[in-house]
């Protein structure tokens, strides 16, 4: 009743392929977008944006990236953290060396930039798969946080060799440094965000998207129809490190707004992604916002609920916290092994019937 | 002989010891492997859990006595006897195979057909949970571990390579102790999987699972006696880098160590994890006493996954591992 594809009759091609053909997915599109841009931020405050709204549509975009490359491409990534130190080290450079250069276009050639480490990365996709093809980015997790780490050209030669992210403005107003008030990170990461996940949308729709898939379901087979495995695996290497590294730059220029690389983006930050990706569910962009909002929101109200709520002391709270997010992987991977997202599948058969069941 | 040649010489032994280090992991991860299919990411985190509750047995402390104070506001933190290590270890054995139990009752069961990533996600999930549950059973601090391995500076071998050579090497005896027992262990699997009945059943689902279940090995029975050897595996790993390094959490870090040596050795063979896990112990060394005035130190972080990466670009099954066929 509520959710129905039938009745809904397109009269020209440019409605037919519209990003959501199906008015309740368009209307529900152009509710949240309204909301997210006309009242959040009214309603946001420093807490708020700090402790959930902002690490939360950073780690989307991030998530949105690995999606891509493990969701839609089937080529297992652990590399994610040492993408998101790319971006942040390429974002810090371009700031320290380019003063006077918008920050926007310095997170967007962050991203082109971790877009290239990542095809060099990548390359290896084209002989081993799998497990193998996982290893293969570790090695890329533990040597470019060594390389940033050891190398003081990275860090300017800082003698903490921290990096930290100066102050820039977007149309006058601070969106960087100590200066940028909430509302303003806020509405830097959702304009990212936005325009990510629609091209993200787009992109997967396409040919693009349909040679990646068809390597990810058999890619011997995909080579046979005629999809160049060389061409599919590296663009998709190079969307999903062109995703990840903003969401790094964003993350460092941002949200930390200092970074050390072992610390902010070591292997942890790899597994955190990767447990978006799964949680959410594996090839779907909804499901990167699903994985992410579970996954920033879940540990806050937990850390809230004992620390705050029970008055148990933190350590406690953050091993309980482990063991809870180890559990709930679990859980969800015997009871939905694809996702939030395929639970969402579920609810919008029962919304198509609801309430006038046969 | 030249001094450099001498120092090479040590870093190699030293490496030879080490990669004893590493491979006693990797056989965890083959074992499991080999027996389901399953690449087991839990493994490094069920070395730090066996550890934990080996060292909390020897201790005499009360399981979760830190969320029951909070939880009750009581003050327990130990029995105030301490069980000889003698006995703590078989009873660290039987909390393994529990362990093992739990797994197949509760994961695997359900997990039954499903794609091997989704496994493999089950496994990191199951690594959090351990580890989770390890701090909160035992504590999170750093702990010593002393199960009466000796430790220290190889007198013997000083002294021989000092009348040879004149420049004693520094070799721990610990691990001269670790390479032995690592040699028992593999004979042993060895023995175990070539002449006994069980063993016997374990390569045959190995082998070919369906064709094992029509003969009437019961499936579910060997997963829970590969995890439990698995499990003990992970114990005599846990003992020997607890005793090296003190137990906490670092230790579960040595999984991500095994995977280069893995990737070597081949997933699916235990000769391969033990010369895999030497020629990663080798190759470190020697890579970090050669390059390190070159381009700085720490190369152990990343010089094992770079050889694997290489190594793959030639070899995509690994030294030892099954030749990769592919059908559509």
């Amino acid at each position: 009743m509520l959710y129905r594809e039938a009745g809904d009759f397109k009269t020209s091609y440019v409605a037919d392929n519209q990003t959501f053909p199906i008015k309740f997915d368009r209307y529900g599109y152009y509710f949240i977008l309204g909301f997210a841009f006309l009242v959040m931020p009214f309603i946001i405050n420093d807490y708020w944006a700090n402790s959930i709204v902002v690490p939360f549509l950073i780690y989307t975009i991030a998530a949105l990236g690995l999606n891509i490359l493990i969701g839609y491409c089937g080529q297992l990534s652990l590399g994610t953290g040492a993408f998101m130190a790319c971006g942040a080290y390429g974002s810090y450079k371009l700031m320290t060396a380019f003063p006077e250069l918008n920050i926007i276009f310095v997170i967007i050639i962050a991203g082109f930039i971790t877009a290239a480490v990542g095809v060099l990365f990548g390359l290896p996709s084209l002989r081993i798969k799998g497990f193998y093809l996982a290893v293969a980015t570790l090695a890329a997790q533990f040597f470019l946080i060594w390389l940033f780490t050891r190398t003081a050209w990275f860090y300017n030669y800082s003698p903490t060799g921290m990096i930290s992210a100066p102050t820039r403005d977007v149309f006058g107003v601070a969106v960087t440094g100590p200066r940028a008030s909430a509302v303003s990170m806020y509405m830097i990461c959702l304009c990212f965000l936005v325009v990510t996940a629609w091209l993200a949308r787009n992109l997967t729709r396409g040919s693009l998207g349909r040679q990646w898939m068809a390597i990810r379901d058999m890619d011997i087979a995909a080579e046979i129809i005629g999809v160049n495995p060389l061409m599919a695996k590296l663009t998709a290497f190079a969307v999903s490190s062109f995703f990840v590294g903003i969401s790094g730059a964003l993350l460092f220029t941002v949200y930390l707004g200092a970074a050390e690389a072992g610390e902010a983006f070591g292997i942890d930050k790899s597994f955190l992604v990767l447990f978006m990706v799964i949680i959410g569910g594996l090839g779907s962009i909804f499901g990167a916002f699903a994985g992410a909002f579970f996954l920033i929101v879940g540990p806050v109200l937990l850390k809230l609920l004992l620390v705050n709520g029970l008055g148990w002391p933190t350590d406690l709270a953050a091993h309980l916290e482990i063991m809870i997010i180890g559990a709930l992987i679990l859980v969800f991977l015997i009871v939905e092994p694809h996702g939030i997202a395929a639970l969402w599948r579920t609810i919008k058969e029962k919304l198509r019937l609801w309430p006038f069941p046969y | 002989m030249p001094d450099t040649l001498l120092f090479a010489m040590e870093a190699t032994l030293n490496g030879l010891t080490a990669g004893v280090m590493y491979a006693l992991v990797a056989l965890g991860f083959v074992l499991i492997f080999k027996a389901s299919g399953i690449f087991n990411f839990a493994q490094g985190v069920m070395a730090l859990f066996a550890a934990l509750t080996l060292v909390g047995f020897q201790s005499g402390q009360i399981p979760f006595s830190h969320l029951i104070n909070a939880m009750f506001g009581t003050r327990l933190h130990h029995f105030g006897w301490n069980m000889p290590t003698l006995l703590a270890i078989p009873a660290t054995v039987l909390v393994m195979i529990l362990l093992a139990v739990l797994v197949e009752r509760f994961i695997l069961k359900h997990l039954v057909n499903q794609e091997p990533i989704i496994l493999f996600m089950a496994t990191i999930g199951l690594a959090y949970f351990l580890e989770g549950v390890g701090d909160i059973m035992w504590g999170a601090e750093v702990k010593a571990l002393d199960v009466g391995l000796p430790k220290g500076m190889s007198g013997a071998v000083d002294d021989v390579t000092f009348a040879w050579f004149g420049y004693g090497f520094y070799i721990d005896r610990l691990e001269i102790w670790a390479a032995g027992i690592a040699a028992l262990l593999v004979a042993a699997l060895t023995v175990f999987s070539q002449y006994t009945k069980q063993g016997r059943a374990l390569r045959a689902v190995a082998d070919d699972h369906q064709a094992a279940l029509s003969v009437g090995i019961s499936l579910r029975f060997i997963w829970v006696l590969t995890w439990s050897i698995a499990g003990i595996v992970a114990l005599v790993a846990g003992i020997m880098w607890g005793s090296k390094s003190g137990v906490q959490f670092s230790l579960s870090l040595i999984a991500l160590k095994a995977l280069p040596v893995l990737i070597l050795g081949g997933f699916t063979s235990i000769p391969g994890a033990i010369i895999g896990g030497l020629i990663i112990g080798v190759g470190e060394k020697l890579f970090d006493f050669f390059m390190s005035p070159i381009i700085g130190g720490a190369t152990e972080n990343w010089f094992a996954y770079m050889l694997a990466l290489v190594f793959l670009l030639f070899r995509p099954q690994g030294l030892f591992g099954e030749r990769i066929i592919e059908r559509v």
